[in-house]
């Protein structure tokens, strides 16, 4: 497949496409034609602006778009559904381990607490770290895959093969050793899924590096004198973004899966429980060998609904920006 | 030499490359870290002293001197596991058998079944059962392994409601009940009936998405149009031609995507108290045992970099293209 | 006179696609009697290869048709999905535009030439069928022994006689050959065309030939149709259509294939003014009027229907070009 078709057009240097009315010109008749930089940027705004019509035509999209909205609502407005102390072990109200009552609509766990509060505070824990670790690898990945395709020496080389170890070794038996050793916080936990998860994005990045380099008008900036920062970050990454945020959506479903992952296993901060920190709570403290599913069903739920949301929006975006990919969607 | 085997000695010579890598990166990981190693080894266990000592002896020799005694067996390790006071080594070779008896039994299952729900929804795409299925293995795609577990765990081992608890909650087999005895044999089974379908599902999610996908690459290609012009039914245009072409980048995915194997492994073996290695890791990382995680996660990553370099031979010897 | 070999009646097709429909064909009659040659140009997407494979029905099922084609008399559109099997390949085949896609790069040559034999002759043992296989490979110069190669191991242009070969397989009495020469080069071209004319000789058969290439039809084919915009715009024999042609387009056309050495030719290539109307913007009126010299004010309105312009000849065009114009100003 031929990356070069995938993009959406060059956001720069390209076949020029007239900037729409009313965009470009507010130094009023009579200025000299608008500078290059604004032209790029409202070309690059009709391009956004035709991306969410394209978007809002998803059936999919716009219902993970939906719950994502309700999730952060809810995420933000924790503390305001239930106070801090609703959560906390030694002020719990309730009796350990009971069925749904009118009282606790969700149960409680072993210490009493409602699980609706928990599972409500433990979106906010659930989203922060995965967008976190998200951007974080995100990060990672853009810097390593883009130097790892624009430089073409050993430099590269390097990189890449870098990149390549990093993608072969299993995700999960790193992040344990990592998280491990470096102890169970929340910020720990970003940390060990920003820094495993950051290969695919790599390599993604680099081989659309290299399908931009080929193109004209990296070259003429090369012929100009411009130089390695230059192009990368006026030539190289505007065209490489689009593709990388349709990834990120994507990602951060993983990301999120991660989470919930590690915190079950223990890994999480114990003081502030995510979905999967729930989890591990519930099977600790035997809620499945008593039966109390109520424990147990709601966080997963939430861990589906999310991972899902971000999962069919990343979908879209990706048929958005690369058509030939998308058609699998 | 021919082309063939340039190819294969390639991808072997890349896969120890990463093994090498692992391997370094391994053993410097936790001699690199600030704070008393010792400390880090034996964390919250009661170790006796000779232990400790032969320990400290052990890390106060030069790196470089320990790095190669390290190299030269990595298997070898010379600290013992701190909560079973055994050699690593020993500790997993006990467990390696359960966990390929699971892992493989739901990779087996969930291979044909995920690759016949991608044939049968890209083939068709758009339609109704293309349209419920991708739904589904989307939905089944974003679930945590583990819950799922947990969730059949208490519907049918524990029982909910109405529904009884028929199958066992945990373990590979009835204390007491011969293993090597027909009726061992039935209950290694009984109990893997839960575990094996967790993981099954999980995977077959996995691998109907990627079939459906690489199939769906191929639906435009211009040897299907020729094919159906030659009079074929619509079957075996898609089972001669268009599902071995589709097969050959799902059967590389699926080998490359072992890592993810792996984590389903770790959590729903502990789920399940199944003892393999999925659970040795998490006894380990509770303790937490420096030593045996250290061991766990070289043998999971040499399980993927082998699995790796299979793929590539398998793609070698399955597609003429790269056979040449 | 016997019902002609092949026949399209008032055929039209429209691709239906997310951006709306593209009438691709808009009303092609044509008769071909048996042991015929029939060449067809026109530019790109003008619609013949969309025509060409409505012969053995094998547009997507996205795509809405109208109209009959006839192989032998009996309607391809209308027939029940066994009988067009059993047609497919074994009364008509075709060789498809860019055939270096249409072999299966994982299964051997042999076998893919082999496949519709075993197929439509199931009495033949495998011995004969792999004797057939020898013997179509010979006939288009291709030394058996290369039935065992897999498509990647041999040149374009072996593979393009692969593809004639396998056209053949069967016998049919019809050949579709849709640009069987584009992507080879000049050389390879001559050789591979003069393959497929020698055995379409050889053997009797009807033959449609589509093609940019003038020169090759009006050397290969008795009669020849020139499409524009999904409609057939002149018809009649290939060197008075391709010479002197009545029709504006048919000129312009071949303005743009000088031959050297013909003093006709000896003005500059004439590239055509503009680009051909997009298959969903074409209006009332002549299509070729916005960019006809010759278009006056009358042919952008009402339908300008095939009619008798000489003997066996048909063209589009309200003021036909006479045989001594000059076409080209
Ligand atoms: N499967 C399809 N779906 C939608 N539109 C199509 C499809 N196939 C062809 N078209 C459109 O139909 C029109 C006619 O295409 P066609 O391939 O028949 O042209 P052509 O005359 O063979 O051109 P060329 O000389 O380039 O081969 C074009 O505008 C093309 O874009
Ligand atoms: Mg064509």
């Amino acid at each position: 497949m031929s990356v070069r078709d995938a993009l959406p057009g060059p956001a720069e240097g390209g076949p020029a496409t007239p900037p729409p009315t009313g965009a470009g010109a507010p130094d009023g008749p009579g200025a000299g034609p608008p500078s290059r930089r604004r032209l790029a940027r409202a070309r690059r705004s009709a391009a956004r602006r035709r991306a969410w019509a394209q978007f809002r035509r998803s059936r999919s999209g716009m219902a993970g778009l939906l719950v994502l909205v309700g999730f952060g609502l809810v995420a933000l407005l924790a503390p305001v559904l239930f106070p801090p102390e609703t959560i906390s072990v030694t002020d719990a109200t309730g009796e350990p381990m009971a069925p749904p009552t009118a009282g606790f609509p969700l149960g409680t766990d072993e210490s009493g607490r409602s699980i609706l509060a928990l599972v409500v505070w433990g979106a906010r824990v659930s989203l922060v770290v995965g967008l976190a670790a998200t951007l974080m690898s995100m990060l990672i990945g853009t810097v390593i895959g883009v130097m790892a395709g624009h430089f073409a020496g050993w430099f590269g080389v390097a990189l890449n093969r870098f990149t390549d170890w990093f993608l072969v070794i299993p995700f999960l038996p790193l992040a344990i050793v990592l998280a491990t050793v470096l102890g169970a916080s929340l910020l720990n936990i970003i940390i060990v899924i920003g820094v495993t998860s950051w290969p695919g994005t790599a390599r993604l990045v680099r081989a659309q590096t290299l399908a931009v380099s080929a193109r004209p008008y990296l070259e003429r900036a090369r012929a100009l004198g411009g130089g390695d920062w230059h192009q990368m970050s006026r030539h190289v990454l505007p065209n490489v973004m689009p593709l990388v945020l349709a990834n990120t959506t994507l990602m951060v479903a993983l990301a999120i899966l991660s989470e919930t992952t590690l915190s079950f296993l223990g890994l999480g901060d114990p003081l502030r429980p995510s979905w999967g920190g729930i989890l591990d709570g519930a099977f600790t403290n035997g809620a499945m060998s008593v039966g109390a599913w109520w424990y147990v069903l709601p966080p997963g739920l939430c861990v589906v609904a999310v991972v899902l949301a971000f999962t069919l929006i990343g979908r879209t975006l990706e048929t958005i920006v690369d058509p030939r990919r998308g058609v699998r969607a | 030499m021919g082309p063939g085997a340039r190819y294969a000695l390639r991808s072997v010579a890349s896969g120890l490359g990463t093994l090498l890598f692992v391997v370094v990166f391994n053993f410097f990981l936790f001699r690199m870290l600030p704070g008393d190693p010792i400390g880090l080894y034996t964390r919250g266990r009661n170790v006796p002293p000779e232990q400790i000592e032969a320990l400290r002896a052990e890390l106060d020799r030069p790196l470089l001197e320990q790095f190669v005694t390290y190299l030269a067996n990595p298997f070898a390790s010379t600290i013992n596991s701190a909560r079973y006071n055994q050699p690593v080594w020993t500790l997993i070779g006990d467990r390696v058998w359960a966990t390929l008896l699971l892992v493989g039994t739901a990779i087996v299952l969930a291979s044909i079944l995920g690759t016949w729900i991608g044939i049968r929804a890209g083939w068709r795409r758009g339609e109704r059962f293309d349209r419920v299925s991708t739904g589904v293995t989307l939905t089944l795609y974003s679930m945590p392994e583990f819950w799922l577990g947990m969730i059949l765990l208490i519907t049918f081992g524990v029982g909910v409601g109405f529904v009884p608890g028929v199958f066992p909650i945990g373990g590979i087999i009835t204390p007491g009940v011969d293993p090597t005895s027909l009726a061992g044999v039935l209950d290694v089974m009984w109990h893997m009936v839960l575990p094996v379908t967790t993981l099954m599902v999980v995977y077959l999610a996995e691998y109907a998405l990627v079939m459906r996908a690489s199939l769906i690459d191929e639906l435009g290609e211009d040897y299907l149009t020729v094919a159906r012009a030659k009079g074929l039914m619509d079957k075996v245009v898609r089972r001669r031609h268009a599902v071995p072409n589709a097969l050959l980048p799902t059967v590389t995915l699926i080998l490359l995507n072992l890592g993810f194997v792996v984590s389903g492994a770790i959590t729903v073996e502990t789920v399940f108290s199944w003892p393999g290695l999925g659970l040795l890791s998490y006894d380990a990382l509770r303790g937490p045992d420096i030593a045996l995680l250290q061991a766990i996660f070289l043998l999971f990553s040499i399980g993927v970099i082998v699995a790796n370099i299979i793929a590539d031979l398998l793609y070698a010897v399955l597609d003429p293209r790269v056979r040449a | 006179m016997t019902a002609p070999a092949l026949e399209f009646r008032d055929l039209h097709l429209t691709y239906r696609t997310a951006d709306g429909p593209i009438p691709a064909v808009r009303g092609v009659s044509l008769a071909l009697p048996a042991g015929a040659s029939l060449g067809i140009a026109g530019e790109s997407g003008s619609g013949k290869s969309t025509l060409a494979s409505t012969v053995l029905r094998l547009q997507p099922r996205s795509a809405t048709v109208t109209g009959q084609v006839l192989v032998d008399g009996e309607d391809v559109l209308g027939m029940t999905f066994k009988r067009l099997r059993a047609l497919r390949w074994a009364q008509a085949s075709i060789v498809f535009q860019g055939a270096l896609h249409g072999l299966n790069p994982i299964q051997r040559v042999g076998d893919q030439v082999a496949e519709p034999i075993a197929l439509h002759e199931p009495s033949i043992g495998t011995d004969d069928v792999h004797r057939r296989v020898g013997e179509l490979f010979e006939q288009v110069g291709l030394p058996p022994a290369r039935a065992a190669a897999y498509p990647h191991q041999l040149s374009g242009g072996q593979r393009q006689r692969v593809m004639i070969a396998m056209a053949l397989a069967c016998r049919p009495r019809i050949i579709v050959a849709d640009e069987p020469t584009t992507a080879l080069d000049v050389m390879v071209q001559a050789q591979v065309l003069r393959v497929l004319t020698d055995l379409v000789a050889e053997l009797g058969l009807t033959l449609v030939l589509i093609s940019h290439d003038l020169s090759v039809l009006a050397d290969t084919c008795q009669r020849a149709a020139v499409m524009y915009a999904g409609r057939v715009v002149e018809e009649g024999p290939s060197t008075a259509v391709f010479e002197r042609g009545a029709h504006p387009y048919s000129r312009a056309l071949a303005a743009a294939f000088p031959r050297v050495g013909d003093p006709r030719f000896r003005y500059a290539p004439a590239g055509l003014p503009g680009d051909p109307p997009f298959p969903g913007e074409v209006g009332e009126g002549c299509p070729f009027a916005p960019r006809c010299p010759h278009s006056r004010p009358d042919c952008t309105s009402g339908e300008v229907q095939l009619a008798a312009v000489g003997p066996g000849r048909e063209a589009a065009c309200r003021y036909p070009l006479l045989d001594d114009d000059e076409g080209l100003r």
